[in-house]
């Protein structure tokens, strides 16, 4: 299995075996096999996706205006959103990733997590509440404020989509092998069944079924791992120093696990990742599209917040998942394969198989439906990123130049949804057999030299045009799909080429500076009218992302 | 009052220079010491590996790498509490006295 030896890599001294980890931890489950039919997990997904349509058709019965349906209404509140946001971070490989990894590699589980979540503080320190006081409902709004709508939407929904369709087909096949492993379900069904719920949340429900679907998700998972993390401290009198003593005693490696092993040996390959992960959030537009669904900028920030502090939660007990795994899994042949050494159905059952140690089958269940949930949660926000950036963006603003009508916009964004949900069902299909983990690297390194440097030059930069931010954003989304393709992770390991062109495995730490260089350099060579009127249109929007007036949907001042 | 006269005042006003002053220096300076964590921290990986397997105390497994690493993680929570808790009451109020005065 490749999983397996993507850890073994990992643990065997590869120079920098950074992506299979980030894999691992973030959408890519590699080809599992299938286990008997798991009917406890089934009978609880039944019960949750009754839930979720349950409020899905509630949602619909409230979603009439454009704004309900992406920003649902603006009604969320920071609290809420803080867990919808989490829930959408939050994937089911990270779960069983991070885990898997701390269970292989003990220390070098953590070093990951932590660079999950030190995107978040860049997030509310710098774009948030700008972000909420500026835009609409993506964040196209923001960067084409005070520029060319034409232009700067195209190029921020082609940025918007190239991110979403790339990180769809991480989740999709992720979501396949993953079903296929805990529920016994066939492949294609698992693709299928993902492929209608998400449509279904999104074309009827909108933001409103789209943002429960993962405040419920959210508190399931919280509760799963949080029962996980308890039960393994229980059992060791909730010493650390006796959870990690004995962790040491079984664990192959020993005291290795204690300390940072092979993970990151290569300093700046470690550091352009970091640069990814970091600013490659800020640039995720599921992620930001979030933010229009509260009323103001506190709220704005207040759900930052909260998704930091319920996401760094829920790393810290990863890393005590993963060595109560070690402890109670390890060694244990039930949970071991024929050969005695590696885990049953692959690395990443460490979770799930500790679940099944410390709760019996019922709770093995409940996590594996957990699992299911995660995934649905994850693909729906996608979907509706995706859907708006064609309706809102493309359809309404570029092609009817804002004379559309809202309804026929809110109509086009339920085709999008339905579009994409059908292209993301197929792309499942077509990489079932792919090796897909460089899909994660690719798309944090796409958002964080695309995305990322146009929005942050918006709202901080006076001197941006038109012309810098087109063209900086485009040479930074080619930068980073180019220099991944003659990189190792797809040159050599997809296009079995003998040797990468391009030496390493994340091109961020030069394509996200390329992205800002152009975009400097364009909008300082551009002496255009157009240029100069929006060297001056900076000051208003300036005026407006600092105090909240004119914001769209902001209470009264 | 038209909405151009209210946006010139609001410019000019002295609260205005003062709220974007203290914002940003509050957001730029836990943004730098996020990162100043976050790639120190990688960076002691990378270059001294040895230093975070010194054991918590003598004879102990648990070594110092789990609460740095553990740290790291809180000092995210922490610095986002900071900023929230700052603009949420002094940004936000300086926001509507500058409003109020600028009306």
């Amino acid at each position: 299995m490749k999983t397996v030896r993507n850890l073994a890599a990992l643990s065997g001294g590869a120079l920098v075996a950074l992506l299979p980890g980030l894999a691992l931890a973030a959408g890519d489950l590699g080809q599992t096999q299938q286990q008997a039919t798991n009917w406890h997990a089934i009978v609880m997904f039944v019960l949750f996706v009754g839930l979720t349509l349950a409020i899905t058709y509630w949602a619909a019965k409230h979603t009439r205006t454009a704004s309900d349906f992406y920003a649902a209404g603006g009604g969320i509140t920071g609290f809420q959103n803080g867990l919808a946001i989490a829930g959408d971070y939050m994937s089911a490989a990270s779960f069983l990733g991070i885990s898997a990894l701390v269970y292989g590699s003990g220390f070098d589980g953590l070093i990951y997590s932590v660079g999950w979540l030190v995107g978040w503080p860049i997030i509310l320190f710098l774009i948030a509440e700008r972000l909420r006081n500026l835009g609409k409902y993506t964040f196209a709004d923001v960067a084409s404020y005070r520029l060319q709508q034409t232009p700067v939407r195209t190029f921020a929904a082609t940025g918007s989509l190239v991110v979403v369709i790339f990180y769809l087909i991480g989740q999709m096949v992720g979501a396949g092998q993953l079903i296929k492993l805990l529920f016994g379900l066939d492949y294609l069904y698992a693709v299928i069944i993902v492929g209608v719920l998400m449509i279904v949340y999104v074309t009827f429900g909108g933001m409103k079924a789209t943002t429960w679907v993962q405040i419920i998700k959210a508190c399931l998972l919280l509760f799963g791992a949080t029962f996980i993390a308890l039960a393994v401290l229980f059992k060791f009198g909730f010493s650390f120093e006796a959870l990690f003593a004995k962790a040491v005693e079984v664990h192959p490696k020993h005291g290795a696990i204690m300390s940072p092993g092979t993970l990151v040996s290569n300093p700046i390959e470690a550091i352009s990742l970091a640069m990814a992960l970091m600013f490659g959030t800020a640039g995720l537009p599921h992620i930001l599209m979030r933010f229009f669904t509260v009323p103001d900028a506190k709220a704005a920030r207040k759900s930052v917040f909260f998704a930091t502090s319920f996401i760094g939660y829920f790393y810290i007990l990863t890393f005590i998942i993963g060595f109560g795994a070690i402890v109670l899994v390890g060694g244990h042949a039930e949970y071991l394969d024929a050969t005695g050494k590696a885990l049953r159905g692959g690395a990443n059952m460490a979770a799930v198989h500790l679940a099944h140690a410390v709760g019996g089958d019922l709770f093995l269940g409940f996590i594996s439906a957990v699992a299911f949930a995660t995934i649905l949660a994850v693909v729906s926000g996608l979907t509706l990123a995706g859907a708006s950036a064609i309706s809102h963006d493309l359809y309404a603003n570029v092609f009817f130049r804002g004379r559309s009508n809202e309804q026929t916009e809110v109509m086009v964004s339920k085709m999008a949804s339905l579009g994409l949900g059908i292209i993301a069902v197929i792309l499942g299909i077509i990489f079932e057999k792919q090796n897909v983990a460089y899909m994660v690297g690719l798309t944090f390194a796409i958002a964080a030299s695309t995305n990322f440097p146009v929005l942050i030059m918006s709202m901080y930069w006076s001197g941006l045009t038109t012309r810098g931010a087109v063209t900086g954003g485009f040479i930074g989304l080619a930068a980073a799909i180019i220099l991944t393709v003659l990189g190792p992770t797809v040159w050599v390991d997809v296009l079995h080429n003998p040797t990468a062109i391009f030496p390493m495995k994340y091109p961020a730490i030069f394509s996200m500076p390329l992205a800002f260089l152009a975009t400097w350099l364009f909008s300082v060579l551009d002496s255009s009218e157009s240029a100069v009127r929006e060297k001056q249109a900076f000051e208003a929007q300036l005026l407006r992302s600092e105090t909240g007036l004119g914001a769209e949907g902001a209470s009264a001042h | 009052m038209s909405k151009q006269l209210s946006f010139d005042k609001i410019k000019s006003h002295p609260k205005y220079a003062e709220l974007i002053s203290k914002r940003s220096n509050l957001a730029w300076s836990l943004a730098a010491l996020m990162l100043v964590i976050y790639y120190g921290f990688i960076l002691v990986i990378a270059f001294a590996p040895q230093f975070l397997a010194i054991p918590l105390s003598a004879g102990s497994v648990t070594t110092i790498g789990l609460p740095i690493g553990v740290g790291v993680i809180l000092s995210a929570i922490v610095l986002t509490g900071i900023y929230v808790y700052r603009a949420n009451t002094e940004f936000d109020e300086l926001t509507r006295d500058l409003i109020e005065e600028a009306k």
